[in-house]
Parts: structure tokens; sequence; C-alpha cells
């Protein structure tokens, strides 16, 4: 039995107009999930530092839980777990939007606390030696210094959380996987499918690092 | 004579090692007080104690008419404090992320809510003052070593503070840029800003100061005018400190 493959350009291109109608889902959970995200972030990566214990332990337990277990976990617990809890079914967008901000808060959590204590304590001695009260030393001093530096890994975290909405095809919202998996249902044209997949991701996500190197080029800039 | 600094059997330990014991030391307005010692004598801490950036133990402090309470105790006059004291360090400090000049006005408008035109005329009045008005919208890394710290002593001025600490002001500069910031400093003396200087520079000390204090492992040893000290010194700690010193 002869056995040959072929790449099938033609089917290629006939799955991008379908596939594409996946992109802004698989857009919308991810920036609208990193957007929430990057709030937790601030809000837990300061909690994780304060002096006081109460502040402190229910953000690193947030922090552990939310990095010590699979995000794909914390989806179908989101999905399928909650609406038991709270009575009522969940939209698999908002199950979505809620696993990627607050699976990447935890992330960023440590991105933020990593970033300020980066800044070399002279700086806060010199901020409260001029009469600055701390809230004034730290959002005027340490945390523009610091948020230049969080820069690459935010943009690292960014780019993981794109790719983990991938996971999401399975609570059936309709983003780059799940319309690919669809398709290819009907075309069984699946090596065709998950490259030109695989390759909006990429554009996706090469978008996003360009527009990062700039942004990080004009930070360093002007330190 | 009106006291701005008043110590009374200051004491304080970092764990086990006890940095500062039973420190009286009171410095009058318009005075320059050196303090000398070896690395790990508690100098540096002395003078950190003033602003609040170290915490003491026991004993008192006022500064001007604040008294600071030990650690533990009401901290409310910290704030006034600090407005009232300038500090230089070691290692400059200065904000990497604002220009020369953003550096000197922060302060001023976010402490006294200075209005930016008039922050902004401050700051280059300081600039000139030591010597470096033409480096205003420099970024600090843009600049030298001894123009950093001649913009750190520019930042502090902007204060307006009635005493000026120097924690070893020159300890991390080259050389040759010594000079620039010692003579900065002498004329700031000159004008009768009352000053606390922790440095190595003994030939600073012997011209400037009005008292040198020489501290050892957390006690003040010897305390005089520094002629009295450098060519005199009457406790034999303080002989063979400064026969190290003055040897090379």
């Amino acid at each position: 039995m002869e056995f040959q493959f072929q790449f099938d350009w033609q089917a290629a291109i006939n799955a991008i107009p379908y596939l594409a109608k996946g992109i802004p889902y698989t857009l919308m959970i991810s920036f609208g999930g990193l957007a929430i995200g990057f709030a937790l972030g601030i809000l837990f990566g300061l909690l994780s530092i304060n002096k006081q214990w109460f502040l402190r332990w229910p953000a690193t337990a947030y922090i552990e839980i939310f990095r010590g277990t699979p995000i794909l976990v914390q989806v179908l617990f989101i999905f399928y777990g909650l609406p038991d809890l709270i009575g009522g079914p969940i939209d698999p967008l908002t199950a979505g939007i809620a696993a990627i901000a607050l699976n990447s808060g935890a992330y960023i959590s440590e991105v933020v606390r990593g970033g300020v204590q980066s800044i070399d304590k002279g700086q806060s001695e010199a901020g409260l030696s001029l009469g600055l009260s701390r809230t004034q030393t730290f959002w005027s001093i340490i945390w523009p210094q610091a948020f230049r530096r969080m820069i690459p890994p935010l943009g690292n975290q960014a780019i993981v959380s794109i790719k983990d909405t991938s996971l999401f095809s399975v609570i059936g919202v309709g983003e780059l996987v799940r319309q690919g998996q669809v398709y290819i249902a009907n075309t069984f044209t699946a090596f065709e499918v998950y490259f030109v997949v695989a390759l909006m991701y990429l554009a996706i996500t090469l978008t996003l690092s360009l527009l990062l190197r700039l942004l990080e080029r004009r930070g360093v800039a002007s330190i | 004579m009106t006291q701005i600094v008043k110590m009374k059997g200051m004491n304080k330990h970092f764990g086990k090692l006890h940095v500062l014991k039973d420190i009286d030391l009171t410095v009058e307005q318009g005075e320059v007080v050196v303090i000398i010692g070896a690395s790990g004598s508690g100098k540096s801490t002395l003078i950190r104690c003033v602003n609040g950036l170290e915490e003491y133990e026991s004993g008192s402090l006022n500064v001007d008419s604040h008294a600071l309470a030990p650690k533990g105790g009401n901290q409310s006059t910290l704030a006034e404090i600090r407005k009232e004291v300038g500090m230089v360090f070691q290692q400059f400090n200065l904000f990497p992320h604002l220009t020369v000049k953003r550096n000197i006005m922060l302060a001023p408008m976010k402490v006294k809510n200075t209005s930016q035109v008039v922050a902004n005329a401050t700051a280059e009045r300081l600039l000139e003052r030591v010597g470096i008005g033409d480096q205003a919208d420099k970024y600090p890394s843009q600049l030298s070593g001894g123009q950093q710290q001649r913009v750190a002593i520019a930042r502090a001025l902007a204060m307006e503070p009635r005493l000026m600490l120097f924690d070893e002001p020159t300890s991390a500069l080259d050389p040759e840029m010594i000079g620039e910031v010692l003579d900065v400093m002498r004329e700031l003396a000159k004008e009768g800003m009352t000053m606390m200087v922790v440095t190595h520079e003994m030939g600073f000390a012997r011209e400037v100061a009005d008292r040198v204090i020489y501290i050892h492992e957390g006690q003040i040893v010897e305390e005089g005018r520094p002629d009295d000290v450098f060519d005199n010194p009457q406790n034999e700690r303080t002989q063979a400190f400064l026969s190290r010193v003055l040897a090379h």
C-alpha cells in the first residue's frame, strides 16, 4: 500500500475565515483576564510584602494556590464547580476570563514583589529623609523604577496567558482551538487546520513581543 | 545658642551587637561636628538616628524643638524632623528615573506643596550654587560621581533644612572628585549651616570642623576642637586610630 501525504494549501486557506472567528474570543479572554490579573497582581504582590502578617498571609495563600494548581483544573472548577455553589450557570467566556485573571494575577504578584524588592533600600531612605511619607516614597520613587524592571516578565506572562487560553476549548468557549476542533470535525484536515491555528497564535504573540520591546527601549532610554 | 540636636544616654543594638552605648551629644546651631572612627564603630548609625532612619532603644533624642521617642514610642514628630533635616548618603541615592532638576523639585512639591514654578527656580539656583547649573536636564547616570553627590546636596538643600547630615559623602568617589564635593560642603559650613559629618577625610575635619568626635565600639571616647583631637589626643584608642589613618 502506498502512503503519501501532501499539505493541502487550499484546505488551509479555506479554514482561515472560520478559524479567524476564534481570534476575538482568544484576545478577549487573554487581555480581559490579564487586565484584571494585573490589578490583582499589584494588590496581592504589595500585600505579600506588607509588614502585617494578616495582610501578608492571605496574599501568600492566594499566590501559592493559583501558582500551584494547573490552570486547566482552575477553569474546570470555575465553570463546572462554582455553579453548584452560586446556584446558577457561569457562561464560558466569563469563566475563561476569570481563570486567566486569577492565574496570571498570582504570577504577576510575584513579578510585582520581585520588582519592588529589587529597588535599592537607599532609594526609600533618600525619599524618607527628604520628608516624603512612606506612601509618597513608594508611588513617586519606588514604583516607577520597579515598574520598568517589571516590563519584561510582564510581557512573558502575557504570552503565557495567551497560550493558556487554548486550554479553554474544554469549556466550549469559541476561541481559536475550539474553532479548529469544530472545523476539523467536518473536514478531517487536522494537519492543515492546526498548522493555521498555530500560525495565528504566533502572529498574536510576535506582535506583542514587538510592542513590548519598543516599550522597554523607551523605558530604558530615560533611566 | 540654640541646640539643634540633643542626645542623652542613647542606646541601640543590632541583634546582640551593642552599636551605640550611652551616647550624650549636643550640636549647637551653626556648628560643624565631624564624627570619625573605624568602620563598624557606630558613627553612621549615630547620625542615621537623628532623622529616624535607625531607631534607638533607650535614652532621649531632641532635634530642634521636636522630641523623637525611642523604638516603640510615639513617632509622630518624625515627619516634622525629616522636613528640617537633610541627608547626604555615601551612595548618593539619587532617583535614576528623574532628571537632575526633578530630583531636586520632588520633595518641595510633594512635602511642602511648593508650586512647580517656584520649585523649578529653586532647583536652578541650587544647581548653580553647587556648580552644575548646566546639567539640570540630564539623568543622574549621565553625571560623574562628584557631580551626582553635588546634586544630592542640592536636593537636600531644596527643603531648606536646619541641619545637614553627611554619611561618608566622599567614600564612594574617585579621588579626583573628592575635592569638588568637599568644596561645596566647606561653602555650606561657611554660610552657617549646622552639619554632622561622618567622614574619613581628616584634612577636611581639621579645617572645617568646630568639633571632632571620635567613636570607638559605639562609645564617644574623645571629643574636642580639631587641633586638640588631632595633635594631642588624650585617649589611647584615639591615638592608635589617628596614627593608623594619618600615617600615610
